[in-house]
């Protein structure tokens, strides 16, 4: 069906949806700590317009509480926080040195191309024009996976572990048209303790190895060199 | 009829992409606080070039003084193609983006054998540079225009943008990415600042002034006004392709009026923008611009890929 067939809702729904996915990708060729945060919160404001939507256009006007919950954790809270750790950690100066970076690029094309193929059969059972938001969402969670695969350091990959998440709820918004309160609201207070909770691991390795580098985990032993 | 209308449209964009040239350099200079240039400037260079007797090496074969005629001969049927102020003219139909884009290929390919011609150490320097940018830049355009080509399901320009006119606005995001693709890959090709910069003769960095280093008189005057050309006709590709509105489509004095104004406020706007671009980047390092088209190809890629996934 050619695009200006959808409604305007629909048809904001899939424009998000790809620049969701370009976020994602800017995300993997991000080298810097800051502006993978700023990407997340980015990422995260993406989803709370989307919610917002969704909200405005169906009769479920909760969804206008889940979409202040995003932009009050996703866009403000978390990135906040991360932000004032990687200062405190003394990592805000740091670039962190991308491995086969063209190969990861080309590998995150691929699993866009594969999340499309694997999700084919499960959109014919639904007759919401935005399903084809479905697969998007799934790209966004193997980006999420490919993020956390592909970098050494430890706040990259509870940026990528936060995305994950992200890709979950869009899918969760534009495919079946929102989910129920209590479900989100769990969600949402599990990603914050684990926010937090990740803070106080940032402290421990470094104490333990020195670095925030998880490569050097590989190394640890029981006897001090 | 139509085709004395084809005729004058080819005709005024060649006269016009040095004034094209020259508003650019007028809001650049504006914008870096310097006093500009009169906007006829371009003009006056191109008259005075074209007076002089060209000055060829002894070593030079024939392939160096035809090479400007091929060059400016290229540019000059690729604006034939592009609809300027309007669509559905005769020459649009002989020919599509495949071949504009092979013009393109064309022109740089005779100017890259130039350039190693005379057998200077910068004229290869500058040929090897030039086709490096070009083997990145070419698959990220074609990747945007296949896009575009996708969408409208033909390759030919001017059907492409009829089809985009009926079915009026609509949010694509593949058209955001082909873009933004575009715009990249049109900096990278046209020499412009980020990657290229046409003002300097800096041996560290020049790319297409070091190829054409050894011409003079008439010669480098046809070479630049083809840049020019080539400029404007990038500039207009991307105005007509992805905010088509105000093309005429009637050859009424009134449609075609509404169309000259429409393409000349949308070129004066997009020049205004690449200035402003210009002036607040700096030159990139030659090793970092397979970076930057690598991200050109990826816009282009996610264009397509947004296509296939979200608008069928």
């Amino acid at each position: 069906m050619p695009v200006p067939a959808y409604s305007i809702y629909e048809q904001a729904i899939l424009f998000i949806a790809a620049l969701v996915v370009f976020t994602s990708f800017l995300m993997l060729g991000q080298k810097r700590l800051f502006g993978m945060i700023h990407l997340f919160a980015a990422q995260g404001a993406l989803l709370a317009a989307t919610t917002a939507l969704a909200a405005y256009t169906l009769p479920y006007p909760h969804l206008y509480i889940s979409a202040l919950i995003i932009v009050a954790l996703k866009v403000i809270l978390i990135p906040v926080m991360l932000h004032r750790l990687i200062i405190r950690m003394d990592m805000h100066r740091d670039a962190e040195p991308l491995y086969l970076y063209g190969y990861v690029m080309m590998g995150a094309a691929a699993l866009v191309m594969f999340s499309y193929h694997v999700v084919a059969p499960i959109e014919h059972l639904s007759t919401l024009a935005t399903r084809n938001a479905m697969a998007v969402s799934l790209a966004v969670v193997l980006l999420g996976m490919l993020l956390m695969i592909t970098r050494r350091q430890v706040v990259t990959h509870v940026i990528g572990f936060m995305a994950i998440e992200n890709g979950l709820f869009f899918a969760a918004v534009a495919s079946t048209q929102g989910m129920p309160m209590v479900v989100e609201l769990g969600i949402a207070f599990d990603v914050l303790v684990a926010a937090v909770i990740f803070g106080v691991f940032f402290f421990h390795i470094r104490s333990s190895i020195d670095s925030l580098d998880v490569d050097r985990l590989n190394r640890l032993n029981e006897v001090e060199p | 009829m139509d085709w004395l209308l084809a005729l004058i449209q080819d005709v005024l964009f060649i006269l016009l992409a040095p004034l094209f040239s020259g508003w650019l350099k007028w809001v650049k200079c504006l914008l870096q606080n310097r006093r500009p240039p009169p906007l006829w400037q371009p003009y006056r260079d191109l008259r005075k070039l074209l007076g002089k007797r060209p000055v060829v090496a002894d070593t030079a074969s024939w392939l160096f003084p035809a090479t400007p005629y091929v060059v400016f001969g290229a540019a000059a049927l690729s604006a034939a193609i592009v609809p300027f102020f309007a669509v559905d003219l005769p020459t649009a139909a002989i020919a599509d983006m495949i071949v504009l884009v092979s013009f393109f290929a064309l022109g740089r390919f005779f100017l890259a054998l130039a350039g190693m011609d005379v057998g200077t150490a910068f004229g290869g320097m500058g040929s090897s540079r030039e086709m490096t940018i070009a083997s990145l830049a070419e698959p990220a355009m074609l990747m945007a225009i296949f896009t575009l080509a996708l969408t409208a399901s033909t390759t030919n320009i001017s059907v492409a943008i009829d089809y985009l006119l009926d079915t009026g606005l609509a949010l694509r995001p593949s058209f955001l990415f082909a873009l933004g693709g575009l715009l990249l890959v049109a900096v990278a090709e046209t020499g412009r600042i980020p990657i290229d910069n046409p003002a300097t003769h800096l041996e560290l960095t020049m790319i297409h002034e070091a190829m054409i280093l050894e011409y003079s008189g008439r010669h480098l005057a046809l070479i630049e006004w083809a840049g020019q050309v080539r400029l404007m006709l990038y500039g207009v590709l991307i105005a007509n392709i992805f905010l088509p509105w105000g093309l005429a489509r009637e050859f009424t004095p009134e449609a075609l009026g509404i169309g000259a104004a429409a393409i000349a406020a949308k070129l004066g706007v997009l020049a205004v923008v690449l200035a402003l671009a210009e002036t607040s980047v700096a030159k990139m390092r030659l090793f970092r611009v397979q970076e930057f088209l690598g991200f050109a190809y990826l816009l282009s890629l996610l264009g397509m890929l947004s296509h296939i996934i979200l608008e069928v």
